[in-house]
Parts: C-alpha cells; structure tokens; sequence
C-alpha cells in the first residue's frame, strides 16, 4: 500500500490545489486537466511530449547519476550548454562525410560535458569547495562562455540575434522527434545495468546510503566523485549535443536555459530517488504536463505556466509525504 | 576606472544579494539549509510590485513583499519542520514553483506575458547622501550589525546557534527548538521579502519573469563564503557587487559583456580557494 499511497497522495494533493487556482480564474478545472491529458498523450501531442521528453530525460539521468551516491551537481546547465557548444564547433568546421561529422560532434559535447562536470569534483577533492557549490558556481561562466561564442567567432553572419549558422552535419528526425532520443535510451540502459549489476553501482549506491560505512569500507570517494560527475557531465553534454544536431540544428543563446530543462530533470532525478527507470518515467511525466499545458493554454486561455506550478507543488507534496513515512517506518 | 559611482552600482548590485545572503546565514546557524533563497526573493519581487501598484504606493509594496515572501518561507518551514522532508528537494522545488507561480499571475493578474512595467508603476526612489540609492540598501547594511549583536550579545542568538550546533543539548536546555527553526525561516523570507523589493523597486521599476537571475544561489555561496557569520556575508556579497559593477567598467573598454559577466562567480570560486587555503595552513599539520 505504502508505495502506491507515497505517490497518490500527493498528486491528488497536486491536482486539488491547481484546481483551486483554476476556479480562481474562472475556469473549470476538468476541462482544463482533460485538455492536458489529451494534449501531452492525444495523436496531435504524443510527438511535442517525446520531443521534450529528449531533453528532460536526458538531463534528469545526468543528475540522477552523481544523485545516486548523495552528490548534488547544481551545474547541469554550463555542463548542457558546454557540450552543446563544442558539438557545435565541432559540426561546423571539422570537414568529413555527415555521418562521421555527427558522431565526433556527439564525442565533442561528451567530452566536454565531463571534462567541465570533473573540475567541479577537483574543486571539491583538492581544494574543498563543496560540490554543490563548485557545481553551480562553475555552471555560470560556461553558459557565458557560450553566449560570447555564439554572438562573436561562431554568429550566423545573416542575422541579427545571438545564434549560430545551420549545421549541415544533422540526427536525422521521425515525425519530429530527433533520433537522439535511442542515445538518450541508450544511456539510460547503460545507467540501469550499471546501478544494478556491477561493483561500481554497488559502490555508488552504498555511498548513497551511507556515506560514512563506505569510506569504512575502503570506497575512495574522491576518485568515486570525480568518476561521477565526469559521468554526469558527459551525459548532460551528450544532450547538448543531441540538442545542436537536432531542430533547427543551431545554438540559440539561451534556447536549452530558458525551457528549464535542467531544473525539471533534476525534479525528476529527485522524485526517483535517483533509480533509473523512476528517473525516467518521472522526466516523461514531467515532459507530458509541459507539453499539454501548452495545448492547455490553446483550449482554455488558462497560461500554459499552471503546469509548472503543478510540477512543484506535486515534488513539495511528494518531499513532504516521503517524510512523513520516512518517520512512521523510523518509529514502527 | 575606480571612482564614486563604481561603488554606487556596486551597491545596487549588493543590496539584494546581502538581504538573501543574511537570510541564509541566519537558517544555517540554527542548523536549516536554505536553497529557497532565490524563489523567496522572485515572490518579493513580484510581491513589491503588485503591491506597489494597486495601491499606489511603493512602500505598502515593499510591505506587501515581505508579507508575500514570509508566507511562501512557510513552504520550506512546514514542509521541513513538520513533515520532515529534504530541504534539498523543497528548495529546488519552492524556486521552480516561485518561477512558476509569478509567470502564471503576471498573465492572470497583469495580463501581460514576459515583463511587467508601467509609468505610473511606484519606485523606492532615491533617500539619503549617497545618489541612486533608497532607503532599503541603507537598512540592508543596518541589518548586517544588528544580526551579528542578535548572534553573538543576545540570549536569542546563543540559543539560536545552540540549536544550529547542538538541538538535542539546546532541547534539554528548555529551548524550543521547532519554534527557533520556524523563526529564522519565517525571518529570513522577510528579509527576502526587502530584498526583492529592493530589486523590482530600486533602481529600476518592472517584474520580469525570473528577474532574480540566480542571485538567491549567489546568497547561498555568500554565506558559505561568509561562513554564516553577517559580517563575513556582508564581505562576501560586497566582493561579488564589486566584481559586479568592475565587470560593467570593464565593458566600456571593450571587453564582451559574456566575460564581465562571469566575472563575478569566477572571482567567487577563487575567493573559497584561497579562504579554504588559508584556512587548512591555519591548522596545525
């Protein structure tokens, strides 16, 4: 029972208070709730979900992995914009046949993605910044660095907002949605046999639990932590790269920040407790509100935003509920 | 390059930073970890504004901020207090909800999408010998002062940073620790609350979505920065307004705004270096 009341009762939470909000507006709220369901899952809207849901996935498994151990990588967005970036200037001036264009772009944005991602962890084993710090702090020069790049050396010349030109090297779509979407799962695959069948998801998952026993049993955590968060940037410069390649196949300052791709994965990441498939399915949920807030707003008026609002409450709900068990369990 | 009106900007950078920065210090010394910081200050904005403007008057604004960003700490208060939760998990979700929330009002309530402003909209105004400044950046440097005697020469403080250190001997000691915790969260929204006033009122007068722009997370570096103390916040935060309003001297000579703008957080990361430096050479080997 406790499982399935653990989420229930949030959500049901969740939905009574945006309820609420919609009768202050002076909408009815069923109407608006069916306009979601049927606008994130209806043959009109099923693809915009799995479009958003490349994103949200990819970048609530890159915080769910260093989450696993009880790390905290606030700085997915300079690692998801880095990686978008490299993979960029890689696509635009590396010559060679698209396909092979396509696969060093991808390897670019990894790479840059973890090498950023494992500064952060030197930061905090050499010289003792906390990761959550030296996570977000390092995050804002990269999106920096990116938005200089992208108005001055790499700026379509033809026009005048901050964005780069077209790549030619492109993941091709179906029914618009980018392929990316099979490394997406791919990596989540990875993730999963990782976190359930090997030593070194054993010893991410002990560090989680207790941080202090796996010491004691000789896990190094410095080592462990640089691992990590090279693992955890590479996969959130992997998205960034998938983003670049993907429609409309350029940089946009601010185009993977403004979505809150990044925030709305750690959510999920969190939501999960950091498991692979919970990860998952949480990023795909959260994908589906968005997206049918968005059809929402077309049928009801009511700002697509509602949804956002839903989002958060229903995790300060599930935080609050998890608590409460948390508690009971402690005491029975 | 270095003159009076470089201070001046470096002040109204500061004023908001400082406010959330004391905020957290104040939780984290009796043992609450604040994130909340940045969705308490974007409610103070949006709070301050909306106040300002259907009355008329920007200081029921500011007073409708604090009032508006007090009640949204009670997320984080109730929701860690008594339901125990993660104050990791509610503080990503109350600033995810705070951007959230205002988008959604300033379409239902103003009826415009992005950014709100209008001529008749009230600001703070100018007060006081320094130009360009209002009377809430003075309070700002008032509150550092008066928190540190509230810390370390009032009964309060030391049962406060008892709670921070030790709840269960401050909770032998006949001290209320939930009531301290509530305090210090409830106290910090409002300083949040005249924080966000100050941003949305101060220099400029408007609400924008997400207008805070990360100076909440600043807040939480400042006071790890600071190590909780008000004065070492208040140094920290100053050397962030600095870095700031350089950055912005730095780009009339050319430099690209994108490097001026990250001059700050690198200034910052470099500062916790040499603090941590210091520190370990400060201890004995």
């Amino acid at each position: 029972m406790s499982r399935v009341r653990l989420i229930a009762v949030p959500v049901a939470a969740a939905l009574v208070l945006g309820a609420i909000l919609l009768l202050a507006t002076g909408t009815d709220p069923l109407a608006a709730y069916g306009a979601i369901v049927s606008g994130a899952f209806g043959p009109d809207g099923i693809g915009d979900t799995l479009a958003y849901a490349v994103p949200v996935a990819g970048m609530a498994t890159a915080l769910a992995i260093p989450l696993r151990a009880g790390m905290v990588n606030l700085g997915g967005e300079g690692q998801l914009v880095l990686g978008a970036i490299s993979a960029l200037a890689v696509g635009l001036y590396v010559p060679g046949p698209g396909p092979v264009k396509v696969i060093l772009a991808l390897l670019a944005g990894v790479v840059a993605g973890a090498a950023y991602a494992a500064l952060a962890a030197v930061c905090e084993n050499r010289l003792g910044v906390p990761l959550l710090i030296s996570t977000l702090l390092l995050s804002y020069p990269a999106m920096s660095l990116a938005g200089y790049l992208v108005r001055f050396p790499l700026k379509d010349a033809g026009s005048s907002l901050p964005q780069s030109p077209q790549l030619s090297a492109r993941l091709p779509e179906i029914d618009g949605v980018t392929t990316g979407i099979f490394l997406v799962v791919a990596v989540i695959a990875v993730y999963a046999v990782i976190d359930a069948r090997t030593p070194a998801g054993f010893e991410t998952k002990v560090t989680g639990w207790a941080p202090r026993f796996a010491a004691y049993a000789g896990i190094d955590r410095p080592k462990l932590t640089l691992r990590l968060l090279a693992a955890s940037g590479g996969t959130a410069g992997l998205v960034g790269a998938i983003a670049v390649l993907g429609f409309p196949y350029r940089f946009i300052d601010g185009a993977l920040i403004t979505p809150q791709y990044t925030w709305i994965g750690l959510l999920a990441a969190l939501l999960a407790g950091a498991s692979p498939l919970g990860t998952l399915l949480a990023a795909v949920f959260f994908a589906a509100l968005t997206s049918g807030g968005f059809a929402m707003e077309r049928a009801t008026q009511v700002p697509r935003e509602l949804t956002a609002v839903l989002q958060a409450v229903l995790i300060i709900f599930l935080a609050a509920t998890s608590g409460v068990f948390k508690r009971k369990a402690k005491r029975a | 390059m270095i003159d009076a009106s470089l201070f001046s900007s470096a002040l109204t950078a500061l004023t908001p930073i400082l406010f959330a920065a004391l905020a957290g210090a104040l939780c984290q010394r009796a043992g609450v970890f604040n994130i909340s910081l940045e969705g308490s200050l974007l409610v103070g904005c949006f709070g301050a504004v909306a106040g300002s403007w259907y009355t008329g008057s920007a200081w029921i604004g500011v007073v409708v901020a604090v009032i508006a960003a007090t009640a949204y700490s009670l997320i984080l208060a109730i929701g860690s207090i008594i339901f125990d939760g993660d104050p990791i998990v509610l503080g990503v979700a109350s600033n995810l909800l705070a951007v959230g929330l205002t988008s959604f009002l300033i379409r239902t309530v103003f009826g415009t999408e992005g950014s709100f402003s209008d001529p008749s909209l009230q600001g703070l105004g100018q007060f006081g010998p320094i130009p360009g400044q209002s009377l809430l950046v003075y309070l700002s440097w008032l509150a550092v002062p008066a928190l540190a005697v509230l810390l370390y020469r009032h009964p309060w403080g030391l049962r406060l940073r008892g709670v921070g250190e030790r709840p269960e001997a401050a909770s032998s000691l006949g001290v209320n620790v939930t009531k301290y915790r509530y305090g210090v969260i409830l106290a910090g929204g409002a300083l949040c609350g005249l924080g966000g006033a100050q941003l949305a009122l101060g220099s400029v007068t408007l609400f924008a979505e997400n207008m805070t722009a990360g100076r909440g997370w600043i807040a939480v570096v400042a006071v790890m920065l600071g190590r909780a103390h008000p004065l070492g916040v208040l140094l920290a935060a100053l050397l962030f307004g600095l870095a700031e309003a350089f950055g912005f001297r730095l780009q009339g000579i050319g430099l690209p705004q994108q490097a001026t703008d990250a001059a700050p957080y690198v200034v910052t990361l470099v500062a916790l270096f040499l603090s941590n430096v210091k520190r370990k050479k400060g201890q004995p080997a």
